[in-house]
């Protein structure tokens, strides 16, 4: 090996390491270790004087490798590669030592344990780093076309915004429309504009771009590849009607004698037809029928919808139909769910028949809902005189779901002001704090006070119809501890809407695990880095967008939306994309042609070549994760960037006595 | 079934106040083949009080029934009042979780040469010990008189349902409900199936105690009850002794019986009324036998709803 020289730079992140670690001892400390020619502390590594002085020391000392001792890899390691890049150095003579996750952050309260920690991992790297080599990425063209996941108002807009800057959108929506969520409201806080009105045109231009691929009642089964080219398998379910003929003038439902409850677009507050189409304003207009309420699916009999089409376009042979597209980019859009409010038995959802949810609310609120727009109890007749909204529904509850949904304060604002417009009923809204943080929402709040709603500050414990004196006889009672007065209240109303939260969807575990998304501990998409990349994921080419990341309200959505697709068209007109050149190389001079590892790849890049009788990797298709180097019996298998001798070079690092003066291996 | 020997905590209420619920519990557990044994020389659980007054000797008090019980060799002992099934539950638990609480109470039985080691005892309920070893299918092979046509009120009480979820619910158990249809009777839809019975708030502040009492009665007649199952000797003789006092004092006459749940498995396993200790309760329960009938009663039509009503939400699978 030629002569090595490397520098050591341990950085004080302000206090957050330098409050436990005692950084200037371990500089000094590394000064001794073997190689290394210069040893720095510095209060911000990651700002320019930081970046700055690797660079300059890599001309002034001539270092052939650089450690930083600091954040994790995932903050700033590529800051640093750049700095030495800059440099003239190799990017991958670069090796990181995660001193505040790993130490000061976790071991706050033991000052020279992680001081000596701190010594450990920095020793690690220093033995580590002399062993890395130079490795070159692998440049491969992006394609144009994106793939949009879920027909939201965060997909719309995501697929609205790549394809009117002129390239190719998929968009996949499991339902027979687009339009999500949104679709089913009435008005949406805090302008109190109609949602349809809002939503309707872009759900149009969707349906009618020439660049946007509508797939409705589809979904992505399988997806391969990698950033730039992934392969995607999506389902067409059987509409059971030809889109070609069919245009939508609704005879079929009309004459369809099968009434069935929609538990979708109408929250199960009103119903459908066995062939139907979820809303007037549906995108696409095609019907669909539900084979398994379908007369004709159970006895073969009836076939109304057939006998009226003016056009013959039912097709009750039709079959699911698979598809394969290929992409560059992917955009989650999948949204959220409700939650379910039986969970809490104690709030009488399903027993008591006049306690609703927040999204039958919205039903009944809307004109085109089931009572046409009309408030009224269960009975669909009798309008309230009393109305209660929960807030916090399975929210902020460590029972259910401990995160906050971020929308129910202001949707319990716009419910109460919708009751008191149409119905003059007194309302009552209890809530556990008010959060109304974004721009207008503040003020909205105030108008709904002004208007007149009461606002008790107590989490309701339970709602019930055993009325305790005459006045509560009938009603439905809400007992809670109003925690402003500091009493025990009883209060009884006639209808009760619950302000249920928003979940991750039941399914997103196995979406995120398809297309290479984690789910973080409340259950929702994991964003590559909180704060500084909200809408990336940790798989290149794979992007998140509205609230399947997190509960969020429709401009924000929206936002995140608009986001994704600037990041989308930021690598489509890069053209190419570099990929890490940390993957398996398999010395074919040596493998024995077991196998082993073909299988063992999550990811399905090694191949057997019977020709040469051995194994290759592709290297397009693998991602580093080193399984095949683990399982190879011969041993043949090499981890470029984590290698046999970088590996046992890091151990022998961190066996380093770090308390001793003598730099021994233990 | 081979004759199975549970090891018994009947506590002080069987004593005396409740002496039917320890008649009809012996007399269910021989027909139903399994056998009681007292846990020798036991002593009072402290009741819902001595917890919140002197927290060590309490837990120490309890616990010297444990180590007798455990003395014995018992792997799991039966408590038929919920109050007593709770502090047994709750110390072992809590000796168990709390090392100091621990060492402190076997220093304590130390003086009396016991000790206990908790985890050595499964604590459970006489209702759940029934319901899970006996079974619904064992109850339903030996019902020889089904309760057809009596409506029953199933009332768990506070104490079995929290804070552990012993049962299939806290909010809202079901297992009683299940036994009861089982028997051949029907559960209520009984809202406050949970809620406080007043405990000893009725020697407090008898307005406190009297509204917690009416508001359950009343709930169970409204569920159209024809009496109330009760699984703690408390819950019953709130219930039960003070049902005039409630009545005085909001106007009302109800007059419902209150049944221990070993009565009512009594009742359809065909013994006599006095073999399962009837005639000691306030308000008469004898009337109810003449009330069931020789043969389910027609299944009652679920009210139609209106042309014009909105759906119920579609209740999960
Ligand atoms: C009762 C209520 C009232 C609200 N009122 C307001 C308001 O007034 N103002 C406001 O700003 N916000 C409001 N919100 C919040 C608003 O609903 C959300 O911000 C918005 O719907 C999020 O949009 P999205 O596209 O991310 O998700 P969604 O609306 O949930 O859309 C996701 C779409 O993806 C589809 N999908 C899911 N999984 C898949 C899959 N695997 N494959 C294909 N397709 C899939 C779904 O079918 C759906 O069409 C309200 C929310 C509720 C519950």
């Amino acid at each position: 090996m030629s002569e090595q020289r490397v520098g050591v730079y341990v950085c004080h992140c302000g206090h957050n390491i330098a409050g436990t670690v005692d950084v200037e001892h371990v500089a000094e400390w590394s000064a001794n270790l073997p190689n290394v020619v210069i040893s720095r502390d510095n209060k911000f590594m990651c700002a320019s004087t930081g970046q700055e002085q690797i660079e300059e020391d890599i001309k002034e000392f001539d270092l052939t490798h650089v450690v930083v001792a600091s954040c994790s890899p995932h903050m700033h390691e590529k800051t640093f590669r750049n700095a030495c890049a800059r440099a003239g150095l190799n990017p991958y003579l670069f090796e990181m030592a995660n001193i505040r996750e790993h130490a000061s952050w976790v071991h706050a309260s033991d000052k020279d344990g992680a001081t000596n920690k701190a010594k450990s991992l920095v020793s690690a790297a220093v033995h580590r780093v002399i062993h890395q080599e130079p490795l070159q990425p692998m440049q491969v063209d992006i394609r144009p076309e994106t793939l949009v996941v879920g027909g939201g108002i965060a997909g719309i807009q995501t697929a609205l915004e790549i394809a009117d800057a002129g390239y190719h959108v998929y968009l996949v929506e499991r339902e027979p429309s687009i339009g999500g969520h949104m679709a089913m409201f009435d008005k949406t806080f805090p302008t109190l504009d109609c949602s349809a009105c809002i939503l309707t045109p872009k759900m149009f231009d969707a349906g009618s771009h020439p660049h946007i691929t509508l797939l409705s009642y589809s979904e992505v089964e399988q997806v391969d590849g990698y950033v730039g080219n992934f392969t995607v398998r999506v389902r067409r379910k059987a509409r059971h009607v030809d889109e070609d003929l069919c245009t939508g003038c609704g005879s079929c439902w009309e004459k369809c004698p099968i009434k069935v409850i929609d538990t979708v677009f109408e929250a199960g507050l009103g119903s459908r037809k066995a062939i139907y189409r979820p809303f007037p304003q549906a995108v696409p207009k095609y019907p669909i029928i539900d084979v398994e309420n379908c007369t004709y699916y159970k006895s073969g009999k009836c076939r109304m919808c057939e006998k009226v089409c003016p056009t013959e376009a039912i097709r009750f042979d039709q079959e699911d139909e698979i598809l394969e597209v290929e992409v560059g980019n992917i955009v989650l859009a999948t949204g959220f769910q409700l939650f379910d409010p039986r969970r809490i038995p104690n709030y009488g959802y399903g027993r008591l028949e006049n306690v609703f949810t927040n999204l039958e609310f919205e039903r009944l609120s809307n004109a085109a809902g089931p009572t046409e727009g009309k408030i009224v109890l269960r009975d669909g007749v009798t309008e309230p005189e009393s109305v209660a909204i929960v807030h916090c529904v399975g929210s902020r509850d460590k029972n259910y779901n401990s995160h906050c949904s971020a929308i129910c304060c202001m949707a319990s604002l716009k419910f109460a002001h919708l009751v008191m417009e149409k119905t003059g009923a007194k309302v009552y809204n209890f809530y556990i704090d008010m959060r109304s943080i974004s721009k207008g929402y503040e003020e909205f709040y105030h108008r709904i006070m002004e208007e007149g709603a009461s606002f008790i500050r107590g989490k309701v414990s339970e709602i019930t119809d055993a009325a305790h004196t005459p006045e509560e006889e009938g009603k439905l009672i809400l007992v809670c501890e109003d925690t402003l007065i500091g009493r025990p209240r009883r209060v009884p109303v006639d209808m009760v809407i619950l302000s249920a939260g928003l979940e991750p969807r039941a399914d997103a575990q196995e979406v995120g695990y398809m297309f290479g998304a984690g789910c973080g501990d409340t259950g929702f998409f994991t964003e590559r880095h909180p704060k500084l990349d909200p809408v990336a994921t940790v798989t290149e080419g794979v992007f998140i967008a509205g609230a399947c990341q997190g509960a969020k309200d429709i401009p924000d959505s929206v936002a995140q939306g608009a986001a994704a697709a600037a990041r989308v068209l930021a690598t489509i007109s890069k053209k190419q994309v570099n990929l890490e050149p940390v993957r398996a190389e398999i010395d074919e001079s040596r493998c024995s042609g077991c196998r082993i590892c073909n299988n063992m790849c999550p990811y399905h890049a090694i191949d057997f070549i019977e020709a040469d009788g051995v194994s290759r990797v592709n290297p397009a298709l693998c991602k580093g994760c080193g399984t095949c180097v683990a399982a190879c019996p011969s041993q043949v298998i090499n981890g470029a960037h984590f290698t046999f001798d970088q590996l046992i070079a890091e151990i022998d690092g961190i066996m380093v006595d770090v308390t001793a003066g003598a730099l021994e291996v233990v | 079934m081979s004759q199975k020997t549970y090891t018994y905590y009947p506590g002080c209420s069987l004593q005396h106040g409740n002496h039917a619920y320890e008649v009809s519990n012996r007399a269910v557990a021989k027909a139903l083949g399994f056998e009681l044994a007292e846990i020798d020389d036991w002593n009072c659980c402290g009741a819902t009080e001595y917890f919140s007054l002197n927290r060590l000797p309490a837990y120490a008090l309890v616990a010297r029934n444990l180590a007798r019980a455990a003395d014995g060799g018992a792997t799991e002992v039966v408590a038929p009042c919920s109050a007593c099934f709770l502090n047994l539950y709750k110390t072992d638990k809590h000796m168990k979780l709390y090392p100091k609480l621990n060492d402190q109470v076997n220093e304590a039985l130390g003086a009396g040469n016991l000790s206990y080691k908790p985890g050595t005892l499964k604590v459970r309920h006489l209702l759940e010990m029934i319901i899970t070893d006996v079974g619904f299918d064992m109850l339903k092979d030996r019902t020889r008189r089904p309760l057809y046509g009596l409506n029953f009120a199933p009332y768990y009480g506070c104490l079995i349902a929290r804070p552990d979820n012993v049962l299939d619910s806290t909010e809202q158990p079901t297992l009683m409900d299940q036994m009861i249809e089982v028997l051949g009777a029907k559960a209520t839809d009984f809202h406050l199936k949970t809620f406080c019975c007043g405990g000893h708030m009725t020697q407090i502040s008898e307005e406190t105690a009297y509204g917690m009492i009416h508001r359950i009665i009343k709930n169970a007649v409204d569920s159209g009850a024809d009496a109330i199952v009760t699984i703690c000797p408390m819950c019953q003789m709130n219930l039960d002794v003070y049902q005039g006092y409630a009545n005085d004092m909001f106007g009302t006459k109800y007059e419902i019986p209150v049944m221990f749940f070993t009565q009512v498995i009594g009742l359809a396993l065909g013994l006599s009324p006095r073999e399962l200790g009837f005639g000691q309760e306030f308000v008469n329960m004898s009337g109810l036998i003449d009330k069931i009938q020789s043969s389910p009663p027609p299944k009652a039509k679920a009210a139609r709803r209106p042309k014009e009503a909105l759906p119920m939400p579609v209740m999960p699978e």
